[in-house]
């Protein structure tokens, strides 16, 4: 039995309201991280992964629950604990060595000392000779060179990593990360755990011996396994990608229980989804109008039914920037989804097809069908003498329910779909919804109707 | 042997290397030299200095006008604003790194920095320079250290400000790296803090420098009841030589002060900008720096090296190992005892605390408003006119101001060749303290047949119109080109350019200039509404005029009161005006998306 490095028990996150509701980012969750393993935190963007990662680093503290560092309360001990950073959160005004020596200098060691151990670190990582420069005159890929460095020189027990590179091309990432396998293989580096947060479903199949799968709204843990696939791992074998397409139905079924998992390997742990809240609202996925119209024309192109996966592929997408469209389709209906693949539906395919007036026509329906908050905007102004409500109004409700950040975000869908159909206009210099201009819009095929913003 | 060194051969080239060994043979000698003889002038300078103010003060110090004074005059003047200078770098970042970090204090300190910043420099003379004389009553240190108190107070809250919210907006990832390598208090100081706020506090330092110079005069000399203040210095030397009318002694401290004004931009600012572009949060390399001769003396003399690896290096490590050790110390004692009681029985302290301290306050609020109570119905209304009519000043020269550098702000901007004749000229004729040209500007227009009403107001204007000028010119070259070949293409008519293109790409930069200038004006209306010149006082109605009569007369329930009046009209107009249009100018009229 593998020994338990990091252990959280029921910690959880929120956020007290000035209303008796709170908002939950992350629900009490069960978490550890053993001696051995590289463990892949998967989900969609606004699951908490990151939080979560900060709450067992001892970084950010719990709402609620504990984390035990060896058997202690975190906030006692001193867990050594290195992270790599997405943006690399370099000093720009250290050059690489001062850089890497910080956190030896922060732990009190000599001079001399510290210079060692930063120049054999440096060589380690593949920057040798780079000690005087500064990280700006570096590329990218040297730049988180450096992130690694820096969190290595310490020898960490536990390296987290929280998408470490998303922020790099496809090829410097791809190399980075095999480098990374292996040090941590050939066990140059003396670190026993490896804790990477990503939105990239290949990078965590590729890299992780245990895999967990966040949902979110709040964030829980939908599923929990083991990866046994051996190393080097093949993106084109048949293991990887079932195991691939598994996780995205995972993901793209929030609401159900997750599928048993492809091969089924030991330990498939699948705990139950905690019972939330049901929202009132629906959360709108952040995605365009224009957007969506693309996804569906492509779909239409593929004979209208396809893998997610291979969509975003096509697109050359991230999963993560795909899925708000994805939803936003589903969610106007548009397109269903069954076990990974989109399927356009009859609207759908008529709203690929038709010209821009009759688009809006057919999203003004489908948007008043399906989004509640649309249509309580909608019926607001036409209460209101007036005619106008401001956005404050809206606000209020929304922010009883999501954060502030998610709630600025649905009002700038809101604003942005009900502007695309015309459900209303808004007044950007006193911030209210008024009716739309009712202009007599009659010449049908105006090619410069959609230049109008 | 060290692997740095081996490293600068293999990638510099064969030329570089010859000549950075002819530097490295004979350089450091002569640079030690210098550095010697640097060493040497700061000697006798702070020998200087500290006869000047060990001997006993002097009421009636007579200021000569004799040229020969003027080094020794300027020397004293440059000590005093260095000297203020410094303590206020020191204060902004204390009371910056105080008020971003105590989640208690945060509002409450920045509310009173908003209120201190509208409160002019004049108001707080009386009370600083009596406390000073009274605190020093037989050395002329006293009066001294007041009048570096005051250039204090007109330098020091924009920096207070600048490096609070250069902390707040620190990147999230960037303080979490440093957390999580433990870095004590002090290495996120030297490490993230300083640097990152570096920018900030390099442009803010040459205003309040600026600002130092404004108010020079006025520090140097002035009358406080029936005491008669002058210390040796320039701003002492220009006043009497604008009281006595004599144009020579004019002529020649305004040459001295401008000498001085460019010679500290060209061999201290352009450098320290040069320098500070080091610390630009970026990752892609930008424009090269700008090279100092200053800085290559300092970092490259041996005698300094040795210095520094003998003194301050050891020291630095034993002061991290040291933090380090306490912080493992302080765990320790945490693990052993979970603390949880201590913390209720500090709450309550905390809580007695803040109750003794706001009765405290109270009680003195008290007392000021009973030395308010003797004033007079009339003169509560004269000072309400007299709030008016600065009131309007101010907002006139502030429109003078705009109608005047937009266009031409915008053309400098929108003409690249323009603009690299005129901004260099600009910058001079920016950084002469408006106070200084005031005695040749009031003599002019009294020749003329004006008075003080237009003169405060060229005075203001003097000295708050290159805010805006600069803030549109930088504006109008942030319009993005092909916004501009848009207007072109489809032929606008020169008003729709203003008012499609032009102003609302400038507005956002507009509103920054006018509200900076808009502060500079509130606190020039003090110097501008009442001069003494040939012996005669010249006044003007205004609220700046009656503090200025109350400090003479020794008057203090006005100056509170006009006091009061002004921070009042400041933080409301900011509040009502300023930050609106500037949220407006953030959300709406943003160039960069």
């Amino acid at each position: 039995m593998p020994q338990t490095i990091i252990r959280a028990e029921r910690v959880e996150k929120y956020y007290a309201q000035p209303s008796a509701n709170r908002i939950q980012v992350i629900a009490p969750t069960d978490l550890s991280v053993c001696e051995g393993e590289i463990l892949a935190l998967l989900g969609p963007s606004g699951s908490g992964k990151s939080t979560l990662l900060r709450m067992l680093t001892g970084l950010s503290k719990p709402s609620a629950g504990q984390v035990f560092w060896h058997d202690r309360p975190i906030a006692t001990a001193e867990p050594n604990v290195s992270i790599v950073f997405q943006s690399f959160a370099l000093f720009p005004w250290l050059t690489v060595l001062e850089n890497v020596e910080a956190p030896l200098q922060a732990r009190g060691m000599d001079d001399a000392e510290q210079r060692k151990r930063g120049l054999r670190i440096l060589d380690t990582v593949g920057l040798d000779g780079f000690q005087t420069a500064y990280p700006k005159e570096l590329s990218g890929g040297m730049r988180q060179r450096v992130g690694f460095a820096r969190a290595l020189v310490v020898e960490p027990e536990v390296l987290f990593m929280d998408e470490p590179f998303s922020a790099l091309d496809v090829l410097t990432a791809e190399n980075l990360r095999s480098e990374l396998l292996e040090l941590w293989q050939k066990k140059t580096i003396p670190t026993k755990a490896i804790f990477l947060v990503t939105h990239n479903i290949e990078e965590a199949v590729l890299l992780a011996d245990r895999i967990i799968v966040l949902g979110r709204n709040p964030g829980v843990i939908r599923t929990d396994f083991k990866v046994t696939l051996p190393h080097p791992r093949d993106r084109k074998s048949e293991a990887f990608t079932q195991l691939v397409d598994y996780i995205y139905k995972v993901l793209t079924q929030p609401g159900e229980r997750p599928p048993a998992l492809p091969t089924a390997p030991e330990g498939a742990a699948v705990k139950p989804v905690s019972e939330a809240r049901q929202p009132h609202y629906q959360e709108l996925p952040h995605a365009r109008p224009g957007g969506i119209a693309g996804l569906l024309e492509l779909l239409l192109d593929h004979s209208g039914k396809d893998d997610i996966y291979r969509l975003a592929d096509d697109l050359g997408f991230e999963i993560d920037d795909l899925l708000p469209i994805v939803d936003a389709a589903q969610m106007l209906g548009f397109l269903t989804i069954t076990e990974g693949d989109a399927e356009i539906t009859p609207t759908g395919a008529e709203y690929a097809n038709s010209e821009i007036l009759r688009q809006k026509e057919l999203f003004r329906k489908a948007a008043l069908d399906n989004v509640l908050l649309l249509r309580q905007i909608v019926r607001a102004i036409e209460a209101k003498s007036n005619h106008s409500v401001p956005e404050e109004f809206f606000h209020d409700l929304l922010d009883e329910q999501f954060t502030e950040e998610v709630t600025l975000r649905q009002m700038e869908t809101a604003i942005n779909w009900g502007r695309y159909a015309e459900l209303f206009d808004f007044d950007a210099a006193r911030r209210r919804f008024i009716e739309p201009e009712k202009t007599p819009v009659e010449a049908v095929d105006d090619p410069d109707a959609e230049m109008v913003e | 042997m060290n692997p740095l060194h081996n490293n600068f051969s293999v990638t510099r080239g064969r030329e570089t290397l010859a000549r950075a060994q002819v530097l490295r043979r004979t350089g450091p000698v002569l640079l030690d030299l210098c550095v010697a003889a640097i060493g040497l002038a700061v000697f006798y300078a702070i020998v200087r200095i500290a006869m000047l103010w060990a001997g006993p003060p002097s009421e009636q110090m007579v200021v000569s006008l004799s040229p020969r004074a003027l080094p020794q005059y300027a020397f004293y003047s440059i000590v005093r604003i260095f000297l203020a200078y410094v303590l206020s770098l020191v204060f902004a970042i204390s009371y910056g790194y105080l008020a971003a970090y105590n989640t208690h204090l945060e509002a409450f300190m920045i509310a009173t920095l908003d209120i201190l910043q509208s409160i002019p420099v004049l108001s707080f003379l009386p009370p600083v320079m009596l406390a000073m004389i009274a605190l020093f009553p037989t050395r002329h240190f006293g009066v001294e250290l007041g009048a570096i108190l005051l250039l204090f107070t007109g330098a020091v809250w924009n920096m207070a400000f600048s490096f609070y919210s250069s902390i707040k907006s620190i990147p999230r990832e960037l303080r979490e790296a440093a957390d999580i390598n433990r870095f004590s208090w002090l290495q996120r100081l030297v490490q993230l803090e300083l640097p990152y706020a570096a920018i900030g506090l390099v442009w803010n330092s040459i205003m309040s420098v600026a600002g130092a110079w404004f108010t020079l005069m006025a520090c140097e000399m002035f009358h406080f009841g029936t005491k008669d203040f002058r210390l040796p210095g320039l701003g002492s030397y220009l006043q009497t030589a604008a009281d006595l009318k004599d144009g020579r002694a004019i002529a020649w401290g305004l040459v001295t002060m401008i000498a001085i004004i460019v010679a500290i931009d060209q061999l201290i600012w352009r450098p320290l900008i040069g320098w500070s572009d080091k610390f630009k949060f970026e990752q892609v390399e930008s424009t090269p720096h700008v090279r100092s001769p200053l800085v290559h003396l300092f970092t490259r003399s041996k005698t300094l090296a040795t210095i520094a690896r003998h003194t301050t290096q050891p020291l630095n490590e034993a002061i991290y190992i040291q933090l380090a050790q306490r912080r493992k110390e302080q765990l320790a004692r945490l693990a052993a005892h979970p603390a949880t009681q201590e913390h209720r029985g500090g709450q309550v302290a905390r809580w007695v605390l803040l109750a003794l301290l706001g009765v405290g306050v109270l009680i003195v609020a008290q007392r000021a408003v009973e030395l308010v109570r003797p004033v007079a119905g009339a003169q509560y209304l004269e000072l309400l006119k007299g709030a008016g009519a600065t009131f309007l000043r101010v907002n006139f020269s502030l429109l003078l101001a705009a109608a005047w550098t937009i266009p031409v702000g915008v053309a400098i901007g929108s003409h690249p060749r323009l603009a690299r004749l005129a901004q260099p000229l600009a910058q001079i004729a920016a950084s002469v303290p408006a106070t200084a040209l005031f005695p040749v500007v009031l003599l002019l227009l009294i020749r003329l047949g004006g008075g003080l009403g237009i003169g405060s107001i060229a005075l203001m204007l003097l000295g708050t119109q290159w805010y805006i000028l600069f803030n549109v010119i930088a504006g109008a070259m942030a319009i993005p080109t092909d916004l501009k070949e848009v207007a072109t293409l489809f032929r606008f008519s020169n008003v729709e350019r203003w008012r499609k293109l032009i102003l609302p790409g400038i507005f956002p930069f507009l509103i920054t200039g006018m509200v900076t200038a808009s502060g500079g004006a509130w606190n020039a209306s003090i110097f501008a509404e009442y001069f003494t010149l040939n012996g005669r006082t010249l006044t003007t109605l205004g609220l700046g005029e009656q503090i200025n009569a109350a400090t003479a007369n020794g008057e203090f329930p006005i100056i509170l009161l006009g006091t009061i009046l002004i921070s009042l009209m400041v933080v409301t107009t900011n509040r009502l005006v300023w930050r609106r249009l500037y949220r407006l100018a953030e959300t709406r009229y943003r160039l960069d998306g």
